[in-house]
């Protein structure tokens, strides 16, 4: 079975196209990158995946369940966890605070929810950063504050939507490990730019181009696509 | 985080113990001020949980405290309900129209928000000038003092009434304290600071706001109850919009999404108005200007700005 499917997706705004009759699946644990160049439909496509964008037509499943018409809340308490493209925290609270949002959700007791914020803001790095004000992070902390708000709802699916724009090159090794913790368990779905990213973390790219699903294959074949080498990576020498 | 929770506790119960305590200290006049201030604090208090907690901005919060009042003063003059049962049917009256409104408010959000509450106020304010032969419109009506007797106490008693009013500011502070040291409270808060970020963490935002609006209300509403109990009048004027406005003004003034804000603006607001009435009769002018710089130089209101500036842990 798989964990997410998204059947004939389409969705337009007043007559533009954004997203037309995508279809695809994701097995579970897998790490899935959506790729694609800009404008090409990716962040809707999730956003009517997470349930924040309704679609024009076409159906989602997630676990077995056809959630089409749940609203965005009930898909995240389902299992879904979302970070957004731009980043959305709560930047008048502590960073712990954050996490704990995130966390307590789904828990009954204050211990659970301090022991989950604890292993989350490890994993990014943000321990010792959990009495800040979130809004005092840096732009590369808040987006890792954003992962780990995703990592602590235990996710089965963790949706990510360019995580590693505005992160220092060590950050994004960091990143990359973490993902790598994360395959086998934690399906995820990666919208990425950084093409060195998606090579190394994903099992499967699916490319986009102006709304339609362009290409699906293993990140070798991507890279060997002359298709997606024109639409996307703009020549042989472009995918550094 | 649990010596935040100490001191919090230590503060609030000192001010509880000073506000008790000044009942055996103040001279009449400004002890019957207090009486009234805490009640209106009380309501103030409910304001503040849709406010600044929730981050919803209504203006017309008068419809609650006007349905608590009438609720109570209806059930009394109408139904020759004694002052308990009165009081009690004020609370549900308040909570029945807290559900309606807030199914229908909000639906619209931010500028919307604050034009659908002013005008179902205005719609309860007219209503109850409509039904003048229950309600006595403008005039009002006056709670003779034999139906001001709760538990055998006669709440008309200056001393009496001062201790009631100080149990509806406990019954107010310890509510709001007990919501905001709660998750849902943290929701609410959260649902200020973002609300799609909150949504997109699982929580189902109307749901968390409604019950807000529910809360504020039945809160604003056993204010108005009380207020009508304790003073022994009940009057349309009460529904006005001015009454919408004032827990507005009292809660951005003694500090938005502090639990003792409400009491300090409220304080503040009465004293400013009673005193500066003293030197002259242009009394609002005097009011006006130290308002005016109250917003300039402690934009986040007196508590909000003691919190920023020192008392990081105050809820």
């Amino acid at each position: 079975m798989s964990a997410l499917t998204a059947q004939g997706l389409s969705k337009h705004f007043n007559g533009l196209v954004a997203v037309e009759d995508v279809t695809f699946e994701v097995p579970p644990g897998q790490v899935r990158a959506l790729i694609g160049p800009n404008g090409a439909g990716k962040t809707t496509l999730v956003g009517m995946l997470s349930g924040r964008i309704v679609p024009s037509s076409g159906r989602v499943t997630f676990d077995g369940d056809d959630v089409t018409n749940w609203p965005a809340h009930k898909r995240i308490a389902s299992g879904i966890g979302y970070t957004f493209q731009i980043t959305s925290i709560f930047p008048n609270l502590s960073v712990w605070e954050n996490v704990a949002l995130a966390a307590r959700r789904a828990l009954s007791t204050p211990a659970s929810v301090s022991q989950v914020v604890a292993t989350s803001l490890s994993r990014v790095g943000l321990v010792d950063r959990q009495a800040e004000d979130a809004g005092d992070l840096s732009y590369g902390h808040q987006r890792l504050l954003e992962i780990a708000m995703g990592l602590a709802q235990a996710p089965k699916l963790l949706i990510l939507d360019e995580p590693t724009q505005g992160l220092a090159e060590g950050e994004v090794t960091a990143f990359i490990e973490l993902i790598a913790e994360l395959s086998g368990e934690t399906t995820v779905l990666l919208i990425e730019h950084n093409m060195d990213v998606v090579m190394q973390v994903s099992d499967f790219v699916t490319v986009l181009e102006a709304g339609r699903v362009l290409f699906e294959g293993s990140p070798d074949e991507v890279k060997a696509s002359a298709e997606v080498q024109s639409a996307y990576l703009g020549g042989d020498d472009a995918a550094a | 985080m649990t010596t935040d929770l100490k001191k919090s506790l230590l503060l609030h119960g000192a001010v509880l113990a000073v506000l008790f305590a000044s009942q055996f200290v103040l001279p009449a006049y400004h002890h019957g001020n207090l009486a009234r201030v805490m009640i209106l604090a009380s309501y103030a208090m409910g304001y503040n949980l849709l406010f600044g907690y929730t981050g919803l901005l209504s203006l017309g919060h008068a419809l609650f405290f006007a349905a608590g009042l009438y609720g109570m003063g209806l059930a009394m003059s109408q139904f020759d309900v004694g002052a308990g049962p009165a009081l009690v049917c004020g609370v549900i009256a308040g909570t029945l129209v807290g559900a309606v409104i807030g199914m229908l408010a909000l639906r619209t959000e931010g500028v919307a928000f604050m034009i659908v509450t002013l005008m179902f106020a205005q719609a309860g304010y007219l209503t109850i000038l409509y039904f003048g032969t229950y309600t006595r419109g403008d005039e009002g009506f006056v709670i003779a003092q034999p139906d001001r007797v709760l538990l055998g106490l006669d709440l008309s008693d200056p001393t009496v009434r001062f201790f009631a009013a100080f149990t509806v500011f406990c019954i107010a502070l310890i509510m709001c304290l007990a919501v905001v040291k709660s998750r849902f409270g943290k929701v609410l808060i959260a649902i200020r600071e973002n609300e799609d970020r909150t949504q997109m963490l699982g929580y189902d935002v109307t749901r968390y706001k409604f019950s807000a609006v529910v809360l504020s209300a039945s809160l604003s509403a056993l204010a108005g109850a009380a207020y009508g109990i304790l003073f022994g009048y009940v009057g349309a004027s009460f529904a006005s919009v001015q009454y919408s406005i004032f827990p507005l003004l009292w809660v951005l003034l003694g500090g938005a999404g502090t639990v003792l804000g409400p009491l300090i603006g409220t304080l503040f607001m009465f004293y400013l108005i009673d005193l500066s009435s003293g030197i002259t009769t242009a009394y609002m002018l005097i009011a006006g200007v130290v308002l005016v710089l109250l917003t300039v130089f402690a934009p986040q209101g007196i508590l909000g700005e003691l919190r920023r500036r020192v008392w990081k842990w105050l809820p």
